[in-house]
């Protein structure tokens, strides 16, 4: 066994045994933390896989990015946990059968995986050695794919305004600063006048 | 315009529908953000000149972006649907927008962005470009069910189809997967030229029954169609109208294209479950739907009903069943298009209301409008000669011929079901003591029924214009 | 791709050495402090007060906003890397569909400007 094939064990079996902890700790800030684990174990499979970029994105992402927002949102959510759980015990069953019968079918597709023996001609040609992964992406996405790149540009923006749309208030007499009307007064505005000292006005 | 854009030029209409959406959405915050209907009539404005657009395209097949992208009848056929559905779907949004203290110029932006999607999803002809249209579409569909968010039912319906909706998008995403580590292709042709050689195989059918799964949760077909009836009854009603018409659309689109220029070779193994599929949604569509209250909620499984009976098509799997199903889309729209736009119409003092039994005694108060819900009724129940006769005519008819006698039969029985609801209705608006008389109906919603409702009636004679078109559109499948 | 993992060897020695430094310092006191639990240790202490209630209450949405808005650009951001380190190979059709990407998300950051969904108030 070779060290990568180690590796490959090391960091599936935390993967998976995060993301189990992930749905079955009672604490759900435990259950974020146990999923930025699982998120760092899939970006060392990345690596093991020599897709370095996905792996990075993986790390700053969805550690950096999407957890936290796991975080916040887990903490905006003033549910009772313990209530939610309560139902468990009772759809276990159901649950543990329906479980068991995917997982039947996986072993089934598992035992009988077979690839289409053309299917290795048509896979893309690999990465050329004297590139970094990063930049072989960079030499296809924005010329070859790009009409997926421009495609998620509009996704995004989507997300951004149902992001404003839904969420945005503007509470009520709330007094703003507006810098455009600050810098925009001119001496008119205020009054200068001298005063003689010891007068006073 | 240069040359090197000049190759583009089939995806022009798309091209045109996202900048113009964009620079209305600049318009929209520039403009100073009050509530207004212009941005709306702009947006309807934009869809028809993208109708155009798409008008003015030569006939024929044209490839882009290394095959991710067709554009040819079918596409063309299926866009124009679709950008009409959306065009009356906006028409109709205004007074209940108005009424609901949710007229944004963000409504019609979103809308078109999502309009941009089903056009998109109806060209795909690769797994990444069918799952990046499918995406656009459905978060911005997600951003329109909640869009009034002050009501706890809008809400829960935009929250409910974003949980599922993810959840189906994680379906068809890992049956891509599958698909792809069997063939070694994400485009269609290439998956069916691998199939065609080495045949099928246990894990292949995993990913296509995955991808199936995920594609039959977008159109609300049984065994997932849990989330309709609540999603219709919660988001906003001109929402609700325009999520029953456009996107089921290209959703058909898609799986069309899908399943008959990717897995041909594997029809027996698509054809069962998509029997499976129609028969399910035929049955729940006309069984479920009995016991509603809710209009909305009827209209919700009315159109799993007709999802059923659309699949019954594809399920046929011949150039005869593709063009059923399309002109079976074509009438699908307008129907549900007619009916939303009388449902918009109950409404009184205090708003809208959703109860069938506030139709009681239409007839007295406003016969016109009792006569064209009745009519669209009887055309959803499938009355010749109105125009949902000729659907499911044409869908059953491909049906017999590709020897599925069964399916249509089953299909026949299930209309009658659902005609017993439909003429539940019908006897409560002429034959019950009125209610209380509705708000006069707004001058758009008057419009939008009228050109429903002529489409919906005298549609018998012009019908072989209709079917010339969704002939020719289904050859170039073949 | 062995060569490829061989550069990530120092890493991973990093990563040994701090979990086992990290996982030392831990299990230490475990072993070597003394240890002698009472339950009036972890109890409110005389002028203090047992919690009224749970800590955890409800976080205003535009943390949410915050963040989402955060993630939009810090994928956009993301994209630019590659885009960054192949340019020359990318051409200048690389340059304009990079162009073309940004104007959309910058359409995006304009209309949250304007509608001051960056303001805290």
């Amino acid at each position: 066994m070779s060290i990568a094939t180690a590796f490959f064990y090391i960091f599936a079996v935390v993967t998976i045994a995060s993301a189990i902890m992930v749905i079955t700790v009672r604490n759900p800030v435990h259950a974020v933390l146990f999923l930025i684990l699982a998120f760092f174990n899939a970006a060392g499979l990345f690596v093991l896989l020599g897709a370095e970029f996905i792996a990075m994105i993986l790390v700053i992402v969805y550690v950096g990015a999407v957890a936290v927002l796991f975080l916040f949102v887990v903490m905006m959510l003033d549910v009772d946990f313990a209530e939610l759980r309560a139902g468990y015990a009772k759809y276990l069953p159901v649950g543990g059968l329906i479980g068991a019968i995917l997982l039947a079918e996986l072993l089934l597709v598992v035992s009988a995986w077979t690839i289409a023996p053309e299917s290795a001609l048509r896979i893309g040609e690999r990465i050329p050695g004297d590139v970094t992964n990063a930049e072989a992406i960079g030499r296809v996405l924005y010329t070859r794919y790009v009409y997926f790149f421009e495609l998620s540009g509009l996704v995004l923006l989507v997300a951004m305004i149902g992001a404003i749309v839904l969420t945005l208030r503007h509470r009520e007499g709330v007094k703003r600063q507006n810098i455009g009307d600050q810098v925009a007064r001119d001496r008119t505005a205020i009054e200068i006048k001298k005063v003689e000292t010891g007068r006073g006005i | 315009m240069p040359p090197a854009l000049a190759i583009y030029a089939p995806i022009f209409p798309e091209i045109f529908l996202a900048l113009a959406a964009m620079a209305l959405l600049m318009y929209g915050v520039f403009g100073g953000d009050r509530e207004s209907e212009v941005p709306g009539w702009l947006a309807v404005l934009i869809l028809a000149a993208t109708g155009a657009l798409v008008l003015m395209q030569a006939p024929g097949a044209v490839q882009l972006f290394d095959g991710a992208v067709i554009v040819d009848d079918f596409a063309r056929f299926m866009k124009l649907l679709i950008l009409g559905g959306s065009g009356f779907a906006l028409i109709l949004s205004f007074d209940y927008l108005r009424d609901a203290k949710i007229l944004k110029f963000e409504f019609p932006v979103i809308a078109l962005l999502s309009t941009v999607g089903m056009m998109l999803m109806a060209s795909a002809n690769n797994l990444i470009s069918l799952y990046m249209a499918l995406e656009l579409q459905s978060l911005a569909l997600y951003v329109l069910c909640a869009f009034r968010r002050d009501s706890v039912l809008s809400a829960e319906a935009g929250l409910k189809y974003f949980v599922l909706g993810a959840l189906s998008s994680g379906l068809l995403l890992y049956g891509c997967s599958l698909v792809y580590g069997f063939t070694g292709t994400m485009s269609f042709a290439g998956i069916a030229s691998v199939l065609q050689t080495s045949g099928s195989n246990i894990g292949l059918v995993f990913g296509l029954v995955f991808i199936l799964c995920g594609v039959a949760f977008k159109l609300s077909a049984v065994p997932f169609h849990m989330w309709t009836p609540d999603v219709y009854q919660g988001a906003p009603t001109p929402v609700t109208a325009f999520l029953a018409a456009a996107p089921k659309v290209a959703a058909f689109a898609m799986l069309i294209r899908l399943v008959e220029d990717a897995f041909p070779a594997v029809a027996t193994d698509w054809k069962q479950i998509v029997i499976a599929v129609s028969v399910g949604s035929m049955l729940l569509g006309a069984f479920a739907a009995i016991g509603q209250t809710n209009i909305k909620r009827l209209m919700a499984y009315s159109s799993i009903g007709h999802v059923g009976y659309a699949l019954v098509g594809i399920a046929a799997g011949t150039p005869e069943g593709v063009k059923g199903v399309m002109i079976y889309l074509a009438i699908y729209v307008v129907m549900t298009l007619g009916t939303f736009a009388c449902i918009l119409a109950m409404r009184r003092k205090g708003g809208h209301v959703e109860d069938i039994a506030e139709l009681s005694g239409l007839s007295r108060h406003q016969p016109m409008l009792a006569f064209m819900l009745a009519m669209l009724l009887f055309s959803m129940a499938g009355i010749p000669p109105l125009a949902g006769f000729f659907a499911k005519y044409f869908v059953f008819t491909a049906a017999i011929q590709a020897g599925l006698f069964w399916l249509a039969v089953l299909g026949v029985l299930t209309s009658v079901v659902s005609t017993f609801y439909y003429l539940a209705i019908i006897s409560k608006m002429y034959f019950q003591e009125p209610a209380a008389n509705f708000e006069p109906m707004p001058g758009k919603l008057r419009f939008v029924l009228a050109v429903t409702g002529v489409i919906t009636l005298f549609l018998f004679i012009p019908i072989n214009l209709l079917v010339t078109a969704a002939e020719a559109a289904a050859r170039s499948l073949f | 791709m062995n060569l490829l993992l061989a550069d990530y060897l120092p890493l991973v020695i990093f990563f040994g050495v701090a979990m086992f430094i990290g996982l030392a310092l831990l299990a230490a006191p475990f072993l070597i402090a003394p240890n002698h639990p009472d339950s009036e240790k972890v109890s409110a202490y005389e002028c203090g007060f047992p919690a009224f209630d749970d800590a955890r209450m409800k976080f205003d949405i535009r943390f949410y906003l915050v963040s989402i808005l955060f993630i939009i650009f810090d994928l956009e951001v993301a994209f630019l890397f590659p885009w960054a380190i192949s340019f020359k190979e990318a051409g200048l059709f690389g340059f304009w569909s990079m162009m073309g990407f940004l104007g959309v998300l910058t359409i995006g950051f304009v209309y949250e400007w304007r509608k001051g969904a960056l303001e805290w108030d």
